[in-house]
């Protein structure tokens, strides 16, 4: 079942096309991941999805529902976690909690035994009396994630929920996540990480307003056409820029240096290269590519510029905003 | 003074709540020191007394030399810091965010207007000079609010999620321009959740509940521990030391 259709969704902020012409179909039990930079158009999609803004052109429809005309129908269907959350800060997380349910009409018995659910998910039990704003990061997206789950929605949109959060807060979020999907909700979330990506069911790559590349996460990685290489170094800036001024398209990445080449290249045409601009290359091996490398090459941007950089053909539309 | 960073047990305690708790750390001048932990272990409050804004409770040491419990004004004048959350005015363009900025550490006139020029160039920001703050891509705000943590040249930065909500490229731009800083001398003093980038780090750090449980190159950690990533490394640290938050 489709939980959600977008057809030809245009968004414009006076001049400027936030979103241009995208669509796409959400399943139920299905979680959609957005990827792109700031200024892609993410949260604009997001928010004309969930009729909090108008858009210009197109159609949007939750569960079969048209969000323009039959919005009073799709807003309890709907739970949207904004990138900056409300909670009530003075209030603890049950009153926050509370609070919510009640925009829903959500009291007495319904709302307590689905708060010890949300409970479950979360563990947030302990904290139930704690203060909003004395919560950890962690924490404090679980409650607000919460909170946007209170009236059980089928299709919950969520905007960068996890950015600014813990590796070990991230996966338990995620854990969470899969256990909403397994109960038949959908999810459609944006995220800067990788491995998020890599988690969701299907992706989209989105930039300028524009879908660039979506479909399951392998299917993205085979998007790439070209090869990988991997040294175990660490170069000096000065290294780098050798490398660059030769035509070599390289960056670091952790405790490494990766290298893009040619679907024809060899390993030793690489190590030739790497000698060339001073760089040991020792360890020289190719690797297969991931969603980061997918993601620099997607966005029209070399992984790293050659003398400087040209914001005009670096940053993509989010320049002229 | 031969570190960056030197303190023994570094204490802050509010009420009964302990949120720094007996933290020693010692950082070369020119070291990437990545400061890791969960939300919420303490690393912010930590860090706000490194950088002369708050007073230790117990314990203490010298950041640049000046010591944090008696000479935190000099510490404020000679460290940089850059925040998660922009202190930047959105209203002002970064050329008068960077003058601002400029003049809150006494540089005016020629000097002033070389460096701002330079950091320009350096940063890649010459064509956003004159454009509103507020208006600019996060990426772009952020590369602003670094040109303004080291406008005065100061040979320690704190950062603070530098890269938090930013794409992997401009992540890894953004790293170029810290290596670097750090090739020329700067010690950096980095927070990120973002396991790639405490890659990027000589040496990390590992909080939890106000303690330091882990230190060393990154590489060495992940193999002490025998895991696949750091990000596991992390993950087992962290939830084998009891937390969940």
């Amino acid at each position: 079942m489709k939980t959600i259709e977008v057809k030809a969704l245009s968004k414009t902020y006076g001049s400027i096309l936030a979103v241009d012409r995208v669509g796409f179909t959400l399943e139920a039990g299905e979680i959609l991941a957005v990827a792109g930079p700031d200024g892609a158009g993410k949260t604009s999609l997001f928010r004309s999805i969930c009729g909090l803004v108008d858009f210009d052109g197109g159609e949007v429809r939750v569960a079969g529902l048209d969000v323009r005309t039959d919005f009073d129908a799709v807003k309890p269907l709907l739970g949207y976690m904004p990138e900056v959350f409300s909670l009530y800060p003075d209030l603890s997380v049950e009153e926050n909690l509370a609070f919510y349910a009640g925009l829903f009409g959500l009291g007495g018995d319904a709302f307590r035994t689905r708060r010890e659910r949300l409970y479950d998910f979360s563990g947030l039990r302990p904290f139930a009396k704690r203060r909003a704003e004395a919560l950890s990061g962690g924490m404090k997206q679980k409650l607000a994630l919460s909170c946007s789950l209170i009236h059980d929605p089928t299709v919950l949109v969520l905007d960068e929920p996890t950015t600014g959060v813990d590796p070990l807060s991230r996966k338990q979020f995620w854990d969470i996540l899969a256990e909403i999907r397994a109960g038949g909700a959908s999810i459609l979330l944006s995220t800067p990480y990788m491995d998020e990506v890599g988690r969701a069911d299907r992706a989209v790559f989105m930039d300028r307003g524009r879908f660039l590349a979506r479909g399951t996460p392998a299917d993205l990685v085979g998007l790439y056409n070209g090869k990988v290489f991997e040294a175990p170094v660490e170069v000096t800036g000065e290294q780098l820029r050798a490398l660059r001024a030769g035509g070599t398209t390289a960056a670091r990445v952790g405790a490494t240096l990766r290298v893009y080449a040619a679907r024809g290249a060899d390993a030793g045409a690489v190590a030739a290269e790497l000698g060339r601009a001073g760089v040991d290359a020792a360890g020289l091996r190719e690797r297969q590519p991931g969603l980061e490398d997918v993601f620099v090459h997607l966005m029209g941007r070399r992984p790293e510029p050659p003398n400087g950089e040209s914001p005009e053909e670096g940053m993509g539309g989010g320049g002229e905003r | 003074m031969s570190e960056a960073v030197e303190v023994i047990d570094l204490t802050r305690r509010f009420g009964d709540f302990t949120a720094v708790d007996h933290v020693t750390l010692k950082v070369g001048y020119g070291e990437i020191f990545g400061f890791l932990g969960a939300n919420g272990a303490g690393k912010t409050t930590a860090i706000r007394m490194l950088c002369g804004l708050l007073l230790p409770s117990e314990g203490g040491g010298a950041v640049n030399g000046y010591d944090i419990a008696t000479e935190p004004e000099m510490i404020k004048r000679s460290k940089g810091y850059m925040s998660q959350k922009f202190s930047l005015y959105p209203d002002l363009t970064p050329r008068e965010n960077l003058e601002f900025y400029g003049t809150v550490y006494g540089l005016a006139g020629g000097e002033l207007r070389r460096r701002m020029s330079d950091l320009a160039g350096a940063l890649g920001l010459e064509v956003f000079m004159d454009r509103l703050t507020g208006s600019l891509p996060v990426g772009w705000r952020q590369r602003v609010a670094l040109a303004a943590a080291i406008l005065h040249r100061p040979k320690i930065v704190f950062l603070d999620e530098p890269t938090a909500g930013v794409d992997p490229v401009f992540r890894r731009r953004f790293w170029d321009v810290l290596y670097d800083l750090a090739e020329g001398g700067t010690t950096l003093f980095v927070t990120t959740h973002y396991m790639d980038e405490a890659e990027f780090c000589g040496r990390i750090s590992i909080m939890h509940a106000g303690r330091i449980i882990e230190e060393g190159p990154p590489a060495d950690l992940v193999r002490r521990y025998d895991r696949a990533s750091l990000e596991d490394t992390f993950i087992h640290l962290i939830s084998g030391a009891g937390a969940g938050a």
